[in-house]
């Protein structure tokens, strides 16, 4: 009995000392947390892409906070969940234009000619080390799907060997970018809507010897569009994505590119269909 | 030698079929003179050469038309005189286009002013090295790394031993066969010349014993240049420079570390023969042995090509074709580049042309591991290969890192043996280019 109860006055002295100096330590090394992070967390989508370029939503809650970003630049979020974190935090909703992933190039198995016969791994930084690749073009697509794999939204396709992105579920996170051993995956404002689905530096002449669908630096396009619409590169042309006006599917009423490489949206998706059903 | 069989290194494969035989009887014979030459600028790992010639140019043969851009890198020469006729791209050995001189012989063929013979047996080290960087001499084993580089360590790495690789464990190459049984002297006064350059006077010459005659040749003349030839078991990759290390003076690289770490350094036979030529007669180096050789090829044999000759010339010389070839490799089998272009031109490292019949490629299907661990018997560098491609396969590419990933050889031993013709080399390939790009990061 004796020993019974010297144990649990023990006990219970012990845990009244330690309990005492967990209380002290709470409030002498308090962290102060803004309650307002969690509470913007749980407005923001969660998905911790970084294409705001943070390391996951929580962080971009706290540059929210501290006024480093405004919430309109989360590329996932909805315009409504965008205006209530402005709301709740009594702020601007912010001018970020929402971005999405082009990839500038058309050559799919029907109009870019295969070279090699290539038996190795399915990944593109793989096909790229070996021979440049087994496409003709030395800067075109390469069709392994490294990007479509890396997407995490899902909104990039393989259609016959070549990366098109679905720009309704892309958020322009930008994931994509990295995967891409031949650099050819870039973002273009979301208002963009017209694009020139090419970026081989080559003459026009190496260009058609390899791909049915090259830029050939025509340059049909830019005495078409307005000033500034386009930019000139060598033999290359690209949309000037800064311009004041940007290029809208209206230049098709004064101009039909000869190689078919300067395309809306709508229609760069719906050729890749058409010939995806020819090879099934 | 030790042994009738050899000295060897842990690991390495046999393959069945060397293919050695098509062509190792056949004498090195000189290419003729073709009109036209497209030379390569970027022949050699570092710096590309700076070009000094411009279009409507005269050239004499041996002149210098691009000098070295750098430490790493050499001088390039002109393999025939004649006028420049423009620098444009050209598909390249690696499969991307490369720059080329474009050079339209004059039938002359006539040399230039050439370098002064030197008297290398009274010459400073220094003055050696520089005739071979002005020379335009680099690994020609397939490397193609500037030899003046290798020879020039950094002070605090003393040097004891020279190898020279003879190995030529490629299955069906013959050039560096046919260099020594037909110019020893050459050979052995190049390792003479190197081992002055560093000081040292260990001087090995690695031989496989299936090279028995090489081996018999050598051994009758090595001896007026205090050369040791030793005969090496017939093994793949015997020829890599660690390997032979391992094999002749039972040293081992550390990993991550070069021969220079153990006290050595390693050159092929063909650098040598080029250095003696470079230091005794001033010739640049502006052609080499190379094999033309497989069962589609007529008459397969041994020629001494001039940079810039087009594989597709080259294989007329051996007599063209007799079937249609489906695969063109620049170099051996193992390691060697399948080519898509026959223009791709003889660079300072094409030691063979190789034309494959249908029936010897297969189109592999890969399959899952079954972790027999063959490959791990035949990683010449104790890799786990198995393990790496799975850590690579869900990109786990630090954990390959640290599993010695880059002290891979990219051999192609275990890709060689494994039953489930897994893609091994392939997957190494990739993850050691992506690990060299973060690190860059």
């Amino acid at each position: 009995m004796e020993v019974f109860v010297t144990a649990v006055i023990t006990m219970a002295v012990i845990g009244i000392i330690l309990g005492a100096i967990i209380g002290i330590a709470a409030k002498l090394f308090k962290v102060e947390v803004d309650p307002r992070i969690d509470l913007v967390s749980e407005l923001l989508p969660g998905v911790n892409c970084g294409g705001c370029g943070k390391a996951g939503c929580a962080d971009f809650a706290k540059s929210i906070i501290e006024g480093e970003n405004p919430p309109s630049k989360c590329p996932v979020a909805s315009q409504e969940q965008i205006s209530s974190i402005a709301k709740a935090l009594g702020i601007e909703v912010g001018d970020a234009v929402k971005q999405v992933a082009v990839v500038f190039c058309g050559g799919d198995h029907n109009q870019e000619k295969v070279q090699t016969l290539y038996n190795g791994v399915s990944d593109c930084v793989s096909a790229s080390l070996i021979a440049g690749g087994p496409k003709g073009c030395s800067y075109g697509c390469l069709g392994m799907g490294s990007c479509a794999r890396a997407c995490p939204f899902n909104a990039i396709e393989m259609l016959n060997g070549l990366a098109v992105v679905h720009p309704h579920l892309c958020v322009g996170c930008g994931a994509c970018i990295d995967t891409c051993p031949r650099k050819i995956i870039e973002l273009a404002p979301q208002t963009a809507k017209v694009h020139i689905y090419c970026n081989s530096p080559e003459k026009g002449a190496a260009k058609m010897k390899v791909c049915a669908v090259p830029c050939i630096a025509c340059r049909k396009c830019v005495k078409a569009g307005e000033e500034n619409q386009f930019i000139i590169d060598g033999f290359n042309i690209s949309v000037n994505y800064e311009a004041e006006k940007l290029v809208d599917t209206a230049i098709f009423e004064n101009v039909k590119c000869p190689t078919s490489c300067l395309l809306s949206e709508t229609e760069h998706l719906k050729i890749e269909k058409a010939s995806k059903s020819e090879v099934v | 030698m030790s042994s009738s069989k050899g000295l060897t290194f842990k690991g390495g494969i046999h393959p069945t079929s060397d293919g050695k035989a098509l062509s190792s009887s056949a004498a090195i014979q000189d290419a003729p003179l073709l009109e036209e030459y497209q030379v390569i600028i970027h022949q050699n790992i570092g710096a590309p050469p700076k070009v000094l010639v411009a279009k409507g140019d005269e050239v004499k043969k041996g002149q210098v038309i691009a000098e070295a851009g750098g430490f790493v890198s050499v001088a390039l020469h002109s393999p025939t005189s004649g006028k420049i006729l423009k620098i444009d791209n050209i598909p390249g050995p690696m499969g991307v286009p490369v720059q080329a001189v474009f050079i339209s012989a004059d039938g002359e063929d006539q040399w230039g002013e050439l370098m002064p013979p030197m008297d290398w047996k009274n010459a400073e080290p220094q003055a050696i090295k520089d005739r071979i960087r002005d020379a335009g001499v680099v690994g020609m084993g397939g490397a193609a790394f500037p030899t003046h580089v290798k020879l020039s360590p950094p002070p605090e790495k003393k040097l004891d031993c020279l190898i020279l690789n003879g190995a030529e464990c490629e299955p069906y190459l013959t050039a560096d066969h046919r260099l020594m049984v037909e110019y020893p002297e050459k050979v052995l006064e190049g390792a003479a010349i190197l081992g002055k350059a560093i000081a040292v006077t260990d001087i090995y010459i690695g031989v496989e014993v299936n090279k028995m005659d090489a081996i018999d040749t050598l051994l009758a003349k090595a001896d007026a240049y205090g050369i040791k030839i030793v005969g090496l078991q017939v093994k793949y990759p015997q020829g890599a420079e660690k390997h032979l290390i391992s094999a002749i003076i039972k040293r081992e690289v550390p990993t991550g570390g070069l021969p220079m770490d153990v006290a050595c350094v390693v050159q092929n036979v063909g650098s040598a023969a080029a250095v003696a030529d470079a230091v005794t007669e001033g010739k640049p180096l502006i052609e080499r042995i190379t094999t033309i050789t497989g069962l589609p090829v007529k008459n397969p044999s041994n020629w001494r090509l001039k940079l810039g000759t087009p594989i597709v010339e080259a294989i007329k010389f051996a007599g063209g074709i007799v079937c249609e070839p489906a695969k063109i490799i620049l170099g051996g089998p193992m390691m060697g580049f399948a080519q898509k272009s026959l223009q791709v031109t003889v660079t300072k490292n094409t030691s063979g042309v190789l034309l494959m019949k249908k029936e010897e490629i297969t189109q592999y299907q890969s399959t899952a591991c079954i972790r027999c661990g063959r490959c791990l018997d035949a990683c010449p560098m104790n890799l786990q290969p198995g393990s790496l491609s799975a850590a690579i396969e869900s990109e786990k590419f630090d954990l390959a890192a640290k599993n010695n990933l880059m002290d891979c050889v990219e051999c192609g031993s275990c890709a060689y043996v494994c039953p489930s013709n897994r893609p091994l080399v392939q997957h190494f390939r990739r993850a050691k280019a992506e690990i060299r790009n973060r690190s860059k990061k």
